[in-house]
């Protein structure tokens, strides 16, 4: 499905339809440039599995865990230039049990699990976002 | 701890600093030693090929090996959360091994308390009440300060820390890494009022930097390369007075007379003379250190030998 949304309000609900369909243990590949909307739309499927805390961006730390009903994970691998098993290691405990989110999951190379959905997210101008969900999960 | 004539090992390693230290109870700091990933960071352009554990794990013995030195420590204290569950779990890893050895008592420390206890170091020494923005590239918060052991989050960043939104705005602005650092020094020579930045309203005392951002990327989009060019020290320093006015409108709104401010942002030189009354550390105690660790475990209960052995690290506050 392809769509464009006319704010982050419209891309966070857009994430919540895909949010009910996932449970423990699927990945989700969230790709898309700089401002494209990648964590407002991490944020909106993240409040549609329960979690109450701020979604803020991982790009620091890398790694965000949040307690939910099914926890969710919240990973960004900008800064890692490309995963190698020992990385991968390090990153593993975030997909444990999870519903987990990775942003530029191009940065993951062959050891990133097998991504239930991909998003991908592009500005059409400053309010716009076109979002495309390719998935199995009949959205 | 806080005067029993205790010496406390800091160990830190929830991000991309490996850092120990030996700080004595009364808060003077004997040695700080951090091996920081910077020089890396600036090679890749800010992407850290081994930002995790493994890094950590090369650097780990040998940080610890000049902060000890051959002094004796009574207490060994470490970050436990939040951060990277795999950089967090070498220095867990590092701190139980060698408290354990030395039978001594162990003290698990938020990494956030840490920076709000890089106050409480001689020769600031700063005593609460009073309010702290906590602002780095991982972490930007408003913090209510009532006394050494503790504090009350007051807001939080909705999206991208300050830290970030510098580094973020650095890169679509073509500068180096640290953005901070980058965006503070053309800023100077250029005009902050060139350009409209919006600043985030969001309710209550939250902060949102991904707007500011998302402007940016519009503004330089519309410019050909040599206009680009041209307003590159203008964009820098709209752009940065648009953050820190986002940050002292905050801190302000508070309507706090005590203002303190921790964290790699501090380092800013506008956020500085925009709060001139704030108390401020030094600088190599504003961007992640272990002295800080060891300053937090002062408020902090120890756990005793050999208890600690299955205290385990977290990725969440």
């Amino acid at each position: 499905m392809k769509e464009v949304t006319a704010s982050p309000g419209e891309t966070e609900a857009l994430a919540a339809r895909l949010a009910v369909l996932l449970a423990a243990g699927d990945v989700i590949a969230v790709s898309g440039e700089l401002g494209a909307g990648k964590t407002t739309f991490v944020r909106g499927a993240a409040r549609e599995l329960g979690v109450t805390e701020p979604v803020s961006s991982p790009t620091f730390t890398i790694g965000h865990r949040y307690e939910a009903p099914v926890p969710v994970a919240h990973l960004d691998l900008y800064r890692i230039a490309g995963l190698d098993p020992e990385e991968w290691g390090d990153l593993e405990p975030y997909f444990d049990g999870t519903i987990a989110f990775v942003e530029w999951p191009e940065h993951g190379g062959d050891w990133l699990p097998q991504a239930r959905a991909v998003v991908t997210l592009e500005h059409v101008d400053e309010s716009h976002r076109s979002v495309r969900i390719d998935s199995d999960l009949g959205l | 701890m806080e005067g029993t004539g205790c010496v406390i090992l800091g160990i830190e390693t929830s991000c991309d600093e490996t850092a120990a230290a030996v700080v004595t109870d009364d808060g003077e700091i004997a040695t700080s030693v951090v091996a920081s990933q910077a020089t890396l960071h600036a090679r890749f352009g800010g992407v850290v090929p081994e930002v995790a554990s493994r890094r950590h794990l090369e650097l780990i013995a040998p940080v610890i090996d000049e902060a000890l030195g051959e002094r004796e420590v009574d207490a060994v204290a470490v970050t436990t959360h939040p951060g990277l569950i795999g950089a967090l779990l070498v220095g867990v890893a590092a701190a139980k091994a060698l408290a354990w050895a030395r039978r001594l008592p162990l003290i698990a420390v938020n990494h956030l308390h840490g920076h709000v206890a890089s106050l409480y170091l001689r020769p600031l020494d700063l005593e609460p009440p009073f309010t702290c923005l906590l602002a780095s590239g991982g972490h930007t918060m408003l913090l209510d300060v009532q006394e050494r052991g503790g504090f009350r989050v007051l807001g939080t960043t909705l999206d991208d820390a300050a830290g970030e939104a510098f580094d973020k705005g650095a890169r679509l602005l073509g500068l180096g890494y640290p953005g901070g650092r980058e965006i503070d020094a053309l800023a100077k020579q250029g005009d902050p009022r060139a350009y409209d930045f919006p600043v985030a309203r969001v309710p209550g005392l939250d902060f949102s930097f991904s707007g500011l951002k998302t402007a940016l990327l519009y503004t330089v989009r519309d410019l050909s390369p040599h206009e680009l060019e041209a307003r590159r020290a203008d964009l820098a320093a709209s752009y940065q007075r648009a953050i820190v006015r986002a940050l002292t409108e905050r801190v302000e709104a508070t309507g706090a007379d005590r203002v303190a401010v921790v964290g790699g942002v501090a380092a800013n030189s506008e956020l500085r003379a925009a709060l001139p009354d704030a108390a401020l550390a030094p600088l190599s105690l504003c961007t992640d250190n272990a002295a800080m660790i060891a300053s937090a475990a002062r408020y902090a209960p120890p756990v005793p030998y050999p208890e600690y052995l299955s205290l385990d690290a977290r990725a969440t506050a």
